[in-house]
């Protein structure tokens, strides 16, 4: 019961947030003590969408015991979607002022558009690739991983081969993806200027938004009876099996439905930092989004969007004020937690406060 | 032959060598009891896997209800035709309630899409309150499966087992590191069981095969070594030799 209220008022804070947060930013004046500065509403916009990155993986492994540690690489795919539509959006306007190729291309003295850029200039369709391509490469991914009974640590080592060889992909040129450069310099987001205060504050209200919807989504997901499948394969798979469930096909549907979250994440996140490039791929990247989710408290939804704004607020803060420790505090954190919060922060706290309450009435 | 719940016919296999079954033939009939008994290693847990298509047979011929053919089947296909298991080590969903165990037993539309949407109807609610009746386990319904005694767990078990209304229940080892109390509520509750459906119970212990007062199935070896009432086969020498060495 106390977890259901929880979540509501959870909900209104993540909504409030995504409110508050743009208006302090538009209508409050820059000498204002309450102003947010621009720069901080893009930073706050960027974990926004990390936390929805959190909330995906956290679906899986904290509900269905699924490791990924390829998750990076559908946050990176839905990242390319719409980096791809933002290229398109530059238009004559690039160094070289062709209006037919990015610059990239015309520097490789590409004559014409490979076809599977073709339909990036149409927002809806870019939109419709961000879910559908980090979608499609999981459903095929989980279908042939989940029906061979790969699982556990197996499943995680090939997640991260994955994620490795995409990088490897992406890096090369010939991909047509901007090699090793990725794809920046953006221009514009549906016509609006990406650098505006308006446009800043517009992605900042899409990210919570969708970290929002998200949010909801999993918990209609975890509250169902197939979330409590869910939580049977992960504690008792075979037990699952013989009552009759097809353990395979709740795996790959919980997959798809985690990838094609994480892809709208990194199309939220790639207009907001104004770039996307092959190191999103990197398989650390993807074990990092895992430290996230464990250090939250893996398992409780919210925990996860925890996990992910305050380990981001905290990199963004060492990493400018004493960049060399930074890998060293993340480390020292997770070691940490996972000594005195085994749970996580938010597994902790409410596994006190259980106890307080059972304390009490005894 | 349609009569026969169970028909199991030359069926042997192999891990590396070792043979677990060596040519075990087993009939048992809609409505029987049967209890399986056997030393260490005689295969009775592999018999078990072989039934709900957890492993595969090298050779031989399981079918189901006279015609239905076990050995192409994967576990999920044969436990939604109507084959229930128990395993020998209690095994229930601890993070849920004894409640949720039932429901997520119950017989019901199994695909992914169907339980996103699936909502619990007045019959199923009264099933699932009968079935806690039976297994005695009303007090503690929103208990988490976790909590419970290991004996209560494997009550909890069987009334899972109920709730997905098989034709037929193999039950591995349900009374072991029960108290005397409870094994013989176990074999009250088996035989009430069976009174609608077919039951193979595998068991170490004797007081309990004897309370359950049904054909025995001795296994040794990978096949059958003897069948008949419990006195009978006790008194078989080939038995005899088994259990006490030559």
């Amino acid at each position: 019961m106390r977890f259901v209220t929880s979540h509501w008022i959870f909900s209104a804070l993540l909504a409030a947030i995504t409110i508050i947060v743009p208006v302090l930013n538009l209508a409050v004046p820059e000498g204002s003590a309450l102003h947010i500065p621009t720069y901080a509403v893009s930073l706050f916009g960027k974990y926004l969408a990390f936390a929805l990155l959190a909330l995906a993986v956290d679906l899986i492994w904290g509900y269905c015991g699924i490791l990924s540690l390829g998750h990076g690489a559908f946050f990176a795919l839905g990242g390319y979607a719409m980096g791809m539509y933002l290229m398109r959006q530059i238009g004559d306007r690039g160094v070289y002022g062709n209006a037919e190729l990015p610059d990239f291309m015309v520097f490789l003295n590409w004559q014409e558009l490979p076809w599977y850029w073709y339909g990036f200039d149409n927002f809806f369709f870019a939109m419709a690739m961000v879910m559908l391509v980090p979608g499609l490469l999981a459903f095929i991914f989980g279908w042939f991983a989940f029906r061979s009974r790969v699982s556990g640590v197996y499943l995680s080592i090939i997640t991260q081969a994955m994620t490795f060889a995409l990088m490897l992909a992406f890096f090369r040129n010939d991909m047509g993806f901007g090699g090793n450069n990725g794809l920046t310099d953006f221009k514009e987001l549906l016509g609006f200027d990406l650098r505006s205060q308006g446009m800043r504050a517009a992605l900042f209200i899409a990210s919570g938004g969708a970290l929002l919807a998200g949010f909801l989504i999993c918990r209609v997901i975890v509250t169902s009876k197939l979330g409590k499948i869910l939580i049977g394969i992960r504690d008792a798979e075979s037990r699952t099996r013989f009552l009759g469930y097809r353990v395979e096909h709740y795996k790959v549907f919980v997959f798809t439905v985690s990838a094609v979250m994480a892809g709208i994440a990194g199309a939220l996140y790639v207009p907001q930092v104004g770039i996307i490039n092959p190191g999103e791929f990197a398989p650390a990247n993807s074990i990092e989004i895992v430290v996230w989710v464990a250090l939250g408290g893996r398992g409780t939804l919210i925990g996860a969007i925890m996990g992910a704004v305050l380990v981001n607020m905290a990199k963004s803060y060492f990493t400018a004020a004493f960049p060399e420790i930074w890998l060293f505090a993340l480390g020292g954190l997770f070691i940490a937690v996972t000594l005195f919060l085994p749970r996580g922060i938010l597994g902790g706290i409410s596994g006190s406060l259980n106890m307080l309450s059972a304390r009490s009435r005894s | 032959m349609s009569e026969d719940v169970l028909y199991l016919d030359g069926i042997s296999v192999s891990f590396g060598g070792f043979k677990a079954l060596n040519d075990l033939s087993l009939v048992v009939e809609t409505g029987e009891m049967r209890a399986i008994i056997g030393p260490n290693g005689a295969g009775k847990t592999t018999m078990m896997d072989i039934i709900t298509g957890r492993t595969r047979p090298d050779k031989g011929i399981a079918l189901f209800q006279g015609d239905i053919d076990l050995t192409r089947r994967d576990e999920a296909e044969i436990a939604n035709l109507g084959i229930g298991r128990k395993f020998q080590k209690p095994t229930v969903f601890e993070s849920h309630s004894v409640e949720d165990n039932l429901q997520l037993a119950q017989k019901a539309p199994r695909g992914p899409f169907a339980t996103l949407l699936a909502k619990l109807s007045g019959a199923q609610r009264d099933a699932i309150d009968e079935t806690l009746e039976t297994i005695a386990l009303t007090q503690d319904r929103d208990r988490m499966a976790g909590e419970l005694s290991h004996g209560q767990k494997q009550w909890l078990e069987i009334g899972m087992l109920l709730m997905q209304q098989p034709e037929l229940l193999l039950v591995d080892e349900p009374v072991a590191g029960m108290t005397d109390a409870e094994t013989e509520q176990t074999a009250d509750l088996l035989r009430g069981i069976a009174k609608t459906r077919s039951v193979v119970v595998v068991e170490h212990d004797m007081e309990f095969v004897r309370a359950l007062g049904t054909k025995v199935s001795v296994l040794h070896e990978g096949s059958v070594l003897s069948e008949g009432p419990l006195d009978v086969v006790q008194n078989d020498e080939k038995v005899i030799e088994v259990y006490l060495g030559r």
